[in-house]
């Protein structure tokens, strides 16, 4: 396009952040599927082999293994997943619904390779990702408050802590685990003033642990309105499992 | 390296997770960026910004079709002067692109926002939330889902 072009005219194409996405797509982060695959170059072109990485909802391809940097990306959001009658065998399609977009046909080369595509590609999207973790927020929420009178209520952080914290009124915020992932949302912990799902609400059922944050976190300091907050309702749920493990300890 | 674009653009109108106007400030001008360089590293511009699963999309206040979009996988936010945060990547923290808010409380909002809005973000909060009801439960809570084989959500999978 023309540097003197003025701005807003339709073909000016869209920026990204093209850089960062070619180390996304060669980090250590986990690869969610690898392998070759076929993909077809158009309506009536041939095929190319070429090395297909997954990762997140990203899918990148090299002209192969040992390539650098990706010849291309498949974003994966919105889109479906389906068997194709093709002349090349072990074929499939991602397909974007609702858009004139072009539909991706790629072949693998065995039954079970384009099984494990179709099934890896068909939940990589990141609204999929969200709903299963939604899912499992809630029901973690509901285990710990549906605990059954017989059990102590479980004490997640002397349990899950390698060395033991003592457990004193100024709780820790941040339990050491580190191997455990940093900066969970403040939504997870239970207070509502974060929350945007009616499902945690304080006073009706124990907060879930403390968000598992890094103290070296590398997305700048703590904040300390939230500390304020937090240091509140973590400090309670300490009350009470403190209360009810030096109760539990004296029972006969 | 070639990307489906209107898909992009298709999500790009999609609900958001958040939308503001903000001013924006990119990088200064230099290698990493598809796109003709017209906008410059020193000015602020107005832009729409919208945070749609993990891109960041930021558009001209009058426009529909965005500007640019910034994939948030591997990023930091970083709080810069009052009412301003940054996004940087981990490849190259020194560049980055500033966003101005109109309140404090906006910027800790985005701020917060986006540094959930990562897939690996979300990939760790599911294998925490997996184990921690597998321990209350003694169950995998995947195993419903059909996926509790996938490589993915693994605790191998876990970075230190």
């Amino acid at each position: 396009m023309a540097p003197g072009s003025p701005p807003g005219l339709a073909i000016a194409a869209m920026k990204l952040n093209e850089r960062s996405l070619a180390f996304y797509a060669t980090c250590d982060a986990p690869v969610d599927n690898a392998g070759f695959l076929y993909k077809k170059g158009g309506r009536h072109a041939a095929y190319h082999r070429r090395w297909f990485v997954l990762r997140g909802n990203m899918l990148f391809y090299f002209e192969d293994a040992a390539s650098r940097e990706p010849v291309g990306v498949i974003i994966l959001e919105g889109c479906t997943v389906e068997l194709v009658e093709a002349a090349e065998e072990f074929a499939f399609a991602v397909r974007f619904v609702g858009t004139r977009a072009r539909t991706y046909v790629l072949a693998a080369e065995s039954q079970a390779a384009m099984e494990g595509w179709v099934k890896a590609l068909s939940r990589a999207s990141f609204d999929y990702l969200r709903l299963v973790v939604r899912e499992l927020e809630q029901q973690l929420a509901a285990v710990r408050g549906a605990g059954g009178p017989a059990l102590p209520l479980p004490l997640p952080q002397p349990q899950a802590l390698p060395q033991s914290q003592p457990l004193s009124p100024t709780p820790a915020l941040a339990p050491p685990l580190p191997h455990w992932p940093s900066a969970l949302p403040p939504k997870e912990n239970g207070c509502a003033v974060w929350s945007t799902e009616a499902t945690l609400r304080p006073g009706s059922e124990p907060p879930p642990p403390p968000p598992r944050r890094r103290a070296s976190a590398p997305h700048g300091p703590l904040d300390l309105a939230p500390f304020a907050r937090l240091h509140e309702c973590y400090g309670q749920e300490i009350r009470v499992l403190r209360g009810q493990w030096l109760s539990s300890r004296v029972q006969p | 390296m070639r990307y489906n674009e209107k898909e992009l653009q298709a999500l790009s109108r999609q609900p958001a997770e958040m939308a503001a106007e903000l001013g924006m400030r990119g990088p200064k001008k230099g290698s990493g960026e598809s796109g003709p360089g017209r906008e410059t590293g020193s000015g602020v511009r107005r832009r729409l910004v919208k945070l749609v699963v993990n891109f960041l999309f930021y558009f001209r206040t009058d426009e529909a079709e965005p500007v640019g979009a910034l994939l948030l996988e591997r990023c930091r936010v970083t709080r810069e002067e009052p009412g301003t945060f940054s996004i940087s990547f981990v490849e190259d923290p020194e560049r980055k692109y500033h966003f101005e808010c109109s309140s404090e409380e906006q910027c800790q909002e985005w701020m917060e926002a986006l540094r959930r809005a990562s897939y690996e973000f979300m990939r760790r909060s599911l294998i925490f939330y997996r184990n921690e009801i597998q321990k209350v439960t003694g169950k995998d809570p995947l195993e419903q889902f059909g996926i509790s084989e996938e490589a993915r959500f693994q605790l191998s999978g876990l970075q230190a």
